[in-house]
């Protein structure tokens, strides 16, 4: 692909709001997981709840709009210049050219959970419930997109975990297409009971703080974050990055566990290096999808080592923000343009000991290099695969 | 903007009184009357047993349109990428699991949970045609169509290569239904290529306009009431146009200021 410029990007995680928080957090090792404290959820686990969302309101005309998930993708806006930045590409290209794409998994849900706990006797759902603006898929894409009076095609992309890694390839087509000049995209998902229970009825919860490619880890811990990025067809101010590359593929191998060797991961990550015209050794260091569940990371370390070999620098970055699921992929791509502006390699946080039978070059301490090319990995149910290729401003 | 130009190769439909495209084309075309018949979705005869076990109506619906269109076009789906577009997931699925929260001591299902995402139809696609093309799902409320069209037909002209639209709708029970009442299951798939093969049965030139283009509608009224009332039950102005082989342009929702404008040839 032809490479597009990422002129703004921001995140909001339990690391903190806005990239100089979250710079400060990588840069000091420290983590945004702490035992849970959501609603009323009764098992021991570790969260990446963020700081203040409850407090949030929205503007009156979004009013309708209000829940947990819009709350926190309001406060990812209002971070690092974003709401300009975006103003700046509506005036540049119009508003009809400026698309909005954003992953989420579970969208505003908590509100239908929180619903059915107040049924009247007829078991009727409370009056002040908004399905559509609430609780739709496409709830977090419509608020965005009114908040900032963007008219261009809008939509959510929901493929679990790698929902919002895989918007930056519908930005990439359609101003490839020529449909639109400009998109922001991103993901954000929000704390709710479905994925607390969820995954621990799955038994992926872990009751510890989760240790990507630890010899004991034993599950994940989940997050929730909001991360925006502005890609656009032509910079005219300095870029924060590049995308580079896009790489999809599915696994076609089972609802809930990865291909044991990785085969579908290996496809994406390819079709992402092929896209950037990049062989493998030009990539720096990887930000890998690293959920710590037993066999997410065995099947990814046999992945990336069957495409890069065993050197390639890599961490996973959840041990800080927890896995935010539908957001991860634009987290994870946050995180790397931050990695390369500040020549930082995050080391993978609570792993003290790597598993052995892992062979990936795993860092469990901050490195201090030139970071020029990124790959981040994102895999969710359903066998989505996404993996993206970023640069360097310069 | 000249717009993007797919060639269809193969249609999947089922939806209340259309039992599938080939059955529902006299319909579509005005020669024999609709007949209102609830939709009836037929099981996953392609998914291997556990997943035919677990397949919810989304599923299952999704699947069957989906093989509809992949046998007319001929087409292996192992190599097939594949872009699945809805309104909402499984309905039935999200409302026990919501039930199930609102209890003291929840005990969730964890195959209820696997099945709760919005691409499980995605997954259970690439699973049953052991496939490991890209695929994507998508939602955009009540314009997840015109979202999948032109998500699909970017694919299919940038990729050169063959790609597979889902766009399928399944109501919830209640209480949800009374927040978002959806009348019936309604499914299409539309299978395309980007340049005519044997198997072609019309290109399509898709642009965006604005919302001011009149919107195309349906010549039967129940038709009509139906196409208002499921998002991808949308699509029924194109598969009539489709069904009698007229050319020109349909115009279809998309978002409050933006409309598709498919011209046909």
């Amino acid at each position: 692909m032809t490479p597009l410029a990422i002129t703004a990007a921001t995140l909001a995680t339990a690391l903190g709001a806005g990239n100089a928080a979250t710079l400060a957090a990588l840069q000091t090792s420290r983590t945004g997981l702490a035992p849970v404290r959501f609603m009323d959820f009764p098992l021991p686990t570790f969260t990446g709840e963020v700081e203040g969302v409850d407090e949030i309101t929205l503007p009156p005309h979004l009013a309708e709009f209000d829940c947990r998930n819009n709350r926190l993708a309001w406060l990812g806006l209002q971070q690092d210049g974003l709401l300009a930045a975006v103003a700046k590409a509506r005036t540049r290209w119009g508003a009809r050219r400026v698309a909005v794409f954003l992953g989420t998994s579970t969208s505003g849900l908590l509100q239908t959970e929180l619903a059915y706990r107040h049924r009247d006797a007829v078991g009727a759902l409370p009056g002040d419930f908004h399905y559509g603006p609430t609780q739709n898929t496409f709830s977090v894409a419509d608020f965005v997109a009114r908040a900032l009076q963007l008219d261009g095609p809008a939509w959510v992309v929901s493929t679990a975990c790698s929902s919002s890694a895989k918007v930056f390839g519908n930005a990439a087509r359609l101003i490839d297409a020529g449909l639109i000049d400009a998109a922001l995209v991103g993901g954000v998902d929000s704390l709710c009971l479905t994925t607390l229970y969820g995954f621990n009825s799955l038994e992926l919860l872990s009751s510890e703080i989760c240790r990507p490619w630890g010899a004991t880890r034993d599950g994940l811990s989940i997050g929730e974050a909001a991360a925006f990025a502005l890609v656009e067809r032509t910079p005219d101010t300095p870029p924060v990055g590049w995308l580079l590359g896009v790489g999809e593929s599915n696994d076609g191998y089972h609802m809930s566990t990865p291909h044991p060797e990785g085969l579908g991961a290996i496809a994406a990550m390819r079709a992402a290096l092929a896209d950037a015209g990049l062989p493998p050794h030009e990539i720096d260091y990887i930000n890998l999808h690293g959920t710590a569940t037993p066999s997410n990371d065995a099947s990814e370390d046999a992945a990336v080592s069957q495409v890069f070999g065993t050197r390639t620098p890599c961490s996973s970055t959840k041990g800080a923000t927890g896995h935010t699921l539908g957001a991860a992929g634009g987290v994870e791509a946050a995180i790397a343009l931050l990695a390369m502006r500040h020549g930082l390699m995050p080391g993978g946080l609570n792993t003290q000991q790597p598993d052995p039978a892992l062979r990936m070059n795993y860092l469990t301490a901050n490195r201090s290099a030139p970071v020029h090319r990124v790959l981040s990995n994102s895999f969710g149910f359903g066998g989505s695969n996404a993996s993206l290729v970023l640069g360097a401003a310069t | 903007m000249s717009g993007l130009t797919v060639w269809i190769d193969g249609i999947g439909l089922l939806g209340p009184g259309l039992p599938s495209w080939a059955e529902s084309r006299a319909v579509l075309r005005g020669t024999s009357p609709w007949q209102s018949a609830a939709t009836a979705l037929p099981p996953p005869a392609r998914l291997p047993p556990a997943e035919r076990r677990r397949a919810g109506a989304a599923v299952k619906l999704a699947l069957a349109v989906a093989d509809e269109a992949v046998a007319q076009a001929q087409l292996n789906p192992s190599t097939l990428a594949t872009v699945f577009t809805s309104s909402s997931g499984e309905g039935v699925n999200c409302h026990l699991l919501c039930e199930t929260l609102a209890t003291p001591a929840p005990m969730v299902s964890p195959t209820r949970f696997t099945n709760s995402v919005h691409n499980a139809a995605s997954g259970c696609w690439h699973i049953a045609v052991a496939s490991r093309a890209s695929s994507t799902s998508l939602c955009a409320f009540d314009g997840s169509l015109g979202a999948g069209l032109l998500e699909a037909a970017t694919s299919v002209v940038l990729g050169r290569a063959p790609v597979l639209l889902v766009a399928s709708d399944s109501p919830y029970p209640e209480p949800l239904n009374t927040v978002r009442p959806l009348p019936d299951h309604f499914g299409l798939a539309l299978l395309l290529s980007p340049a005519a093969t044997a198997h072609s049965i019309a290109s399509m030139t898709i642009a965006t306009t604005d919302g001011t283009d009149p919107l195309s509608g349906c010549a039967d009224p129940a038709l009509e009431t139906l196409r208002r009332a499921i998002p991808a039950a949308a699509a029924l102005p194109l598969l009539a146009a489709l069904a009698t082989a007229k050319r020109g342009p349909v115009v279809l929702d998309y978002l409050p200021r933006t409309r598709l404008r498919i011209e046909l040839a």
